[in-house]
């Protein structure tokens, strides 16, 4: 490109993780032929962020957690600027204002700025040795720790909490648990499946502590000690994972609709302003499988999200509906979820056909809407393929048999049809 | 280093080298091949790494292992004799020059 001449205005995506890689791959991938430029605040290229909490990590290149190389980027002409954040918007003028203080016009933003944790509000949580995991660099952090971490207290019995501790478990720490809920992942699963992940975290000698506050972290120039309403926890390492926020300031500042993300519509538009899109952890939207709106942190929700904003600038507009899902490795354990499972969705739990294998069906108005799975793939994939289908999954089919076995069943009979 | 050869379901062909030891989904992944979805990074839990082998080396690469020949079954392109989840095939010098197919459809 000669220099001088201002391109024409473009796509311009903020947020160089999942969500925003997708909008971008897939806007080349439906032949969108117009400028696609991504700023990206870290310094690394787009990269996933589950292996972060399940790998023991000292170096990137162990991680290999780049979505894809360098090239893809420049083979199709998207301009990838990494560590370059945008400060500001201005959805009057379309343009977007970079901390170096550049002005860039757009014909369509799109914000995929993603979550950040939410801090730790106790005394001492800003003492060496006491760390958060969301971004690659932090997880490098965390790694080189646990090469000589011998106490390791980890706050929050959330998704990455639990899976930092079988982390630190599989490197040889002593490993407590420390959630102030009196279940783990008290919210993210149904209650029938909390009993059982503690039971197989505490098998392989973790130490679980709920109904547990940590009143604040003790030590000199680096943690020694935390202390929590159930006494002192001696640490030389404490990793906190309490859930995130969304990063939706910028559209906030900009006057945007913003509660707890950037409202989208159906389309994931900004309901304030259509030239405006939001995807992926940031954003609050509308969803067929919900009460009301919803924002979910997901690889799913990111990807398929982006994907959808991609075709829709390039000219396949639709709804967002995909089925929600989800999954976490927590050691030796893998916890699958499709669907969106509410408080008040009846759970019935059904045993695998081979030992620690689980599953939780929950049905609302006697449908089944959301499947939890412990150990068992297969019958998560099961559970994906009927609930994507429109046709219902009653209560009633699933005496006797599993996801599985109705899912073959009723391809079987469309054969014969 | 063997080397690999994805056939597209648009007709084309990438060719990608990788070490011995490398499993064929991250040989593919790494080298941007489009196709090979890999939600969840090669932990055979989401079927989105599908592939067909080439008939001549089936053989030589093997059947599924028994997770990954249940998870087959719910694949979002159909299923064939020679379906593997390319995350647990692990490629060899002796797999040099292995053919496989990409599937219309991953998710
Ligand atoms: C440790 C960890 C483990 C996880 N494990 C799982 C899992 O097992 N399964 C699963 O489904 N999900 C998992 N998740 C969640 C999943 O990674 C997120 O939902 C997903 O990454 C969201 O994608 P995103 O693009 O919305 O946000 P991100 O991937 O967070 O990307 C947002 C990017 O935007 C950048 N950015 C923010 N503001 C600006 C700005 N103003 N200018 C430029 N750039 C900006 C940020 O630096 C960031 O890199 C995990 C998350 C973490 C942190
Ligand atoms: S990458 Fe998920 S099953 Fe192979």
């Amino acid at each position: 490109m000669s220099t001088g001449t201002t391109r024409t205005a473009g796509v311009v995506v903020v947020g160089g993780g999942q969500a925003g890689f997708s909008v971008a791959s897939t806007l080349r991938a439906c032949g969108y032929d117009g400028p696609v430029t991504v700023f990206a605040a870290e310094p690394h290229l787009p990269y996933q962020r589950p292996p972060l909490s399940k790998k023991a990590h000292t170096e990137p290149d162990e991680l290999r957690v780049s979505l894809v190389p360098e090239s893809f980027y420049a083979e199709r002409d998207i301009e990838l600027r990494l560590g370059d954040d945008v400060v500001a918007l201005d959805p009057a003028a379309r343009t977007v204002r970079t901390r170096a203080g550049r002005r860039v016009p757009y014909a369509h933003l799109v914000l995929a700025t993603g979550a950040r944790n939410r801090p730790l509000p106790v005394p001492g949580a800003d003492l060496a040795g006491v760390h958060a995991l969301r971004s690659l660099d932090d997880a490098l952090a965390v790694g080189r720790a646990l090469a000589t971490a011998r106490d390791v207290v980890v706050v929050g019995g959330g998704f990455i909490g639990l899976e930092l501790a079988q982390v630190a478990r599989a490197r040889g720490a002593r490993v407590t648990v420390v959630e102030l809920a009196d279940r783990l992942l008290s919210r993210a699963v149904s209650p029938q499946l909390q009993e059982h992940l503690r039971q197989r975290h505490e098998e392989s000698g973790v130490r679980v502590l709920t109904g547990t506050a940590v009143q604040r972290i003790e030590g000199t120039d680096r943690v020694r000690q935390v202390v929590t309403s159930a006494g002192i926890l001696p640490a030389d390492l404490v990793v906190y994972g309490i859930g995130a926020v969304p990063r939706d300031e910028l559209a906030r500042d900009a006057g945007l609709a913003v509660d707890d993300g950037v409202l989208v519509d159906e389309q994931l538009r900004s309901v304030t302003d259509p030239r405006v899109s939001a995807v992926g952890d940031c954003a609050r939207h509308p969803h067929p499988h919900a009460v009301g709106p919803v924002r979910l942190e997901s690889v799913q929700n990111a990807t398929d999200q982006g994907a959808l904003v991609g075709r829709r600038l390039a000219g396949q507009p639709a709804r967002y509906e995909n089925l929600p899902w989800f999954w976490s490795d927590q050691g030796a354990v893998k916890l699958q979820i499709a669907g969106l499972r509410a408080p008040s969705d009846e759970v019935r739990l059904v045993p695998g056909d081979t030992p620690g294998r689980l599953a939780a069906y929950a049905f609302r108005d006697g449908r089944l809407v959301a499947v939890e799975t412990l150990d068992w793939p297969a019958e998560h994939l099961a559970a994906r393929r009927l609930l994507e289908r429109r046709t219902p999954v009653l209560a009633d089919e699933l005496t006797g048999t599993t996801l599985g076995g109705l899912a073959r069943a009723r391809r079987a009979a469309e054969v014969r049809a | 280093m063997p080397t690999v050869i994805f056939q597209l379901p648009d007709g084309t062909e990438r060719k990608v080298t990788a070490a011995s030891g490398t499993v064929l989904m991250q040989a593919a992944v790494s080298n941007g091949v489009q196709g090979i979805v890999a939600e969840c990074g090669g932990n055979a839990s989401c079927a989105t790494c599908h592939v067909y082998v080439d008939a001549d080396r089936s053989e030589l690469v093997g059947g599924p292992n028994d997770v990954e020949d249940e998870m087959l079954d719910f694949t979002a392109a159909e299923r064939r004799p020679t379906s593997r989840l390319s995350c647990q095939v692990e490629l060899s010098d002796a797999l040099d020059g292995l053919v496989v197919h990409v599937p219309e459809e991953q998710v």
